[in-house]
């Protein structure tokens, strides 16, 4: 496919590769901040093919992953009310409550469906009048445009039946948490290309200059995130904190400005508690008092939740960096992608489960 | 979650008063939003995420950076042929 496959060649992967191992004198630990890229970093062995002295810690930035424990145990809920078709994102439904997950829910009958898009949900309450459609609305800032474009959808067509479930992450306030952790070692960040694709990368500038970090926008292809990586290591090694773009063929500093608009209208800041990190003051969004009507967390009164996490997962720490996956005692026992403990090893973009679909089951310092 | 396929637009329309599209990924032709591209025409690629073009693709930046990476290492192996054809050369006079 174009525009994938050239940013995948080996040779330029090889050149790329090369140039960071003559450039690399001192010793880095970079973040990729998203799980998307997570996944290409081990599908493709990348970590493994860098210099020893550089050092990738996986960020938090699996929406599925960090979606507290009482907005599951909600949807769940709300998932299981008779005239409710629950529609979601295909990898929110084996993400673990404190009880069941979705497809527990769908097998004692519930009316659950996966979505491609969240103008599909709309869609189908449009057809269906008679039920009551909640579409589960979570992600970072790349897929906000699109649920906040349902909402107005569904306010433009005179929708009664349709609701949004809001849980809403957002990169610079978790990045911002991260960096001023006494436990952060993280050195340089591979910010997530396409969150910077619709909010542009200006609000970066103030963390980089603030906590002196370099923060290197990059892509998700194998090139991609090799010169993202390249470019974090100039800097590094230059004592350089600058924001950079290393995806210039899809972002730009001010970002995608009809998307911005819309999410200014339905959507207001909040703070947001991160499943395995706890809550981060004003990093997530909700909806805005003009589309209350439209708020499932408003319209349907679920209050009776009591939440129970695993007591030998750690997907907390996984998600903040501080072990790799393959490092939890449950990883790949207990745990595994059809049994899965924590969300880290459910979502396709979640830390553990590229650790347990790639093979990674003992950790590279273990084996020496 | 934040996965972007970059894909061609092949066909641009109107519906509920958004403005739609179809998108070849290729060969694979799904419908998208193209409300938030504008300026997007037919022939132009964009990066798509959960229906929805989320940027158009700046295909002069894209080859830009390819020919960047193609570039890269190139002086270093002409240096080194360099240096490497003066060791077969008989030692300069002195």
């Amino acid at each position: 496919m174009k525009y994938l496959e050239e940013f995948r060649d080996p040779d330029l992967a090889k050149k790329l590769l090369d140039d960071i191992h003559a450039i690399t004198k001192g010793n880095w630990a970079l973040m990729e901040v998203c799980g998307g890229q997570t996944h290409s970093i081990i599908r493709n062995g990348i970590d493994q093919l860098l210099p020893d002295s550089i050092e990738l810690i996986h960020g938090p930035g699996c929406p599925v992953c960090v979606t507290p424990l009482e907005v599951i145990d909600k949807a769940l809920a709300i998932a299981s009310r008779p005239n409710v078709v629950f529609c979601s994102f295909g990898d929110m439904l084996r993400v673990p409550g404190s009880g069941k997950d979705l497809f527990t829910i769908k097998s004692e009958g519930g009316d659950v469906r996966i979505v491609y898009s969240p103008l599909d949900a709309v869609k189908i309450a449009r057809e269906n009048p008679d039920r009551e459609v909640v579409f589960f609305g979570i992600g970072f800032e790349t897929t906000a445009p699109a649920n906040a474009m349902a909402v107005v959808q569904a306010k433009r067509l005179g929708l009664t039946n349709f609701s949004m479930l809001v849980s809403h992450v957002l990169v610079p306030p978790a990045i911002e948490a991260i960096l001023s952790s006494p436990s952060s070692r993280v050195q340089g960040f591979l910010a997530a290309g396409h969150v910077c694709s619709v909010m542009g990368y200006w609000q970066y500038e103030p963390l980089a200059e603030k906590y002196h970090v370099p923060i290197v926008v990059t892509g998700f292809e194998p090139l991609d995130l090799l010169q993202g990586i390249r470019q974090t290591v100039i800097q590094l090694e230059e004592g350089r904190a600058e924001v950079e773009n290393a995806y210039a063929r899809a972002t730009n500093k001010q970002g995608n400005i009809p998307a911005q608009k819309i999410l200014q209208e339905v959507f207001e800041f909040t703070d947001r508690k991160w499943r395995g990190i706890g809550e981060i003051p004003q990093s997530g969004w909700g909806l805005s008092e003009v589309y209350r009507d439209f708020d499932a967390a408003h319209k349907y009164d679920v209050t009776d939740i009591h939440t129970e996490e695993s007591t030998i997962c750690r997907s907390g720490e996984v998600l903040q960096g501080l072990i790799k996956p393959n490092e939890c005692p449950a990883f790949g026992k207990e745990c595994t992608p059809r049994k899965p403990l924590g969300a880290t090893m459910v979502s396709s973009e979640g830390a553990c489960a590229a650790y347990y679909q790639y093979g990674r089951f003992v950790s590279l310092e273990s084996i020496g | 979650m934040c996965l972007g396929i970059p894909g061609k637009v092949i066909e641009i329309y109107e519906a509920h008063s958004t403005k739609m599209g179809k998108v070849d990924f290729g060969g694979i032709v799904k419908e998208v939003c193209l409300d938030f591209v504008p300026d997007v025409t037919v022939g132009d690629y964009t990066i798509v995420h959960v229906g929805f073009a989320i940027t158009q693709l700046d295909e002069q930046s894209a080859q830009e950076t390819l020919a960047l990476f193609e570039e890269m290492g190139i002086l270093e192996e002409e240096l080194n042929v360099e240096a490497g054809d003066e060791q077969t050369l008989p030692p300069p006079i002195s």
